[in-house]
């Protein structure tokens, strides 16, 4: 069994507004140091050994579903677990 | 003429669709459950707005993976008029049938009002009743319809002429381009993020939508029917 975290993001030239948002609000709390805010999504799968490559796997679940890549940006983890 | 109108898990404008149709353009209507799998009796297909698959993972994300699809990707290849509105335009957008994707209004909210909007393109099925450059006033109502896609995409909609419909004065989403509405290249597949289907009777507060459908039902009759 795998455990993948997969995190999806807007990609970098692509202006985020709920992150400007937050950016802003951080900003009037004082925390001036923030340079920049990008928000995304966390997926967590669990996924069954199969005769595939769970990175192939991962990666094609990305682009055909999980992220729009025209607008976003995706990466993942890969970790193997004993089935309970 | 025969429109189906797709209902998704989600769809809320598909019963104002099928109004505009039925009783404001008096052309005949059905509605198509999205697990349909052929549209071949249809001569138009229309992607309603509404929140299909309750948007999640990205709005029209899902709606796009379901059997409909695959009949609406024939009709699409056999040049038959489809026509997406706002969560129907984002589906399109899924699918690929329409170059690029939505974001989260600038302003982050859920904008629900009527807008002008200018016809940039007269010279396509869904629009050759409106006058080329005329300013119509059509609702809006979206939270995501803030259209980007890339340079060399906008660069190929401008040559093309494939943005049918920007926003006139302001832009109520921050769309790129101040697009409001796209068209493919070959001119029968057109999304827009404004319901014209609520601009059908002056007693809706605008009857500027009405052309649209008036538009397409032309174009069928000059294609299909034979005069003798």
């Amino acid at each position: 069994m795998y455990k993948v975290k997969v995190y999806v993001t807007l990609r970098e030239n692509v202006l985020d507004p709920q992150g400007n948002a937050v950016k802003g609000a951080l900003h009037s709390l004082s925390y001036n140091e923030v340079k920049d805010v990008r928000i995304g999504k966390f997926m967590e799968l669990v996924i069954e050994k199969s005769e595939r490559d769970i990175d192939e796997l991962v990666r094609e679940m990305c682009e055909k579903l999980l992220a729009n890549t025209v607008i976003e940006d995706y990466r993942y983890e890969i970790e193997e677990v004993v089935a309970q | 003429m025969k429109f189906a109108v797709i209902v998704f898990p989600g769809s809320n404008c598909d019963v104002d669709m099928y109004h505009a149709i039925k009783d404001e353009l008096g052309e005949e209507v059905e509605y198509v459950w999205h697990d349909a799998d052929g549209l071949d009796e249809f001569d138009g297909i229309l992607l309603p707005g509404g929140f299909s698959y309750g948007d999640y993972l990205r709005s029209g994300a899902i709606a796009r993976f379901s059997s409909v699809m695959k009949a609406i990707q024939k009709a699409a290849e056999e040049g038959k008029p489809i026509l997406g509105v706002c969560n129907g335009f984002q589906i399109l957008l899924e699918a690929g049938l329409l170059p690029g994707a939505m974001r989260r209004n600038n302003s982050l909210k859920f904008i629900c009002r009527p807008v002008s909007l200018r016809v940039e393109n007269n010279e396509t099925m869904f629009t050759s009743v409106y006058k080329q450059g005329e300013i119509i006033t059509i609702p809006i109502a979206h939270g995501e319809g803030n259209y980007y896609c890339d340079e060399a995409t906008l660069h190929q909609l401008i040559e093309n002429r494939q943005i049918v419909f920007r926003y006139h004065g302001d832009n109520p989403n921050g769309s790129l381009d101040n697009i409001a509405g796209i068209i493919n290249e070959k001119g029968n597949v057109l999304g827009m993020m404004p319901h014209p289907e609520r601009a059908v009777d002056q007693l809706l507060g605008s009857a500027d939508g009405l052309k649209m459908f008036q538009s397409i039902v032309k174009y069928w009759r000059e294609t299909h029917v034979v005069t003798a």
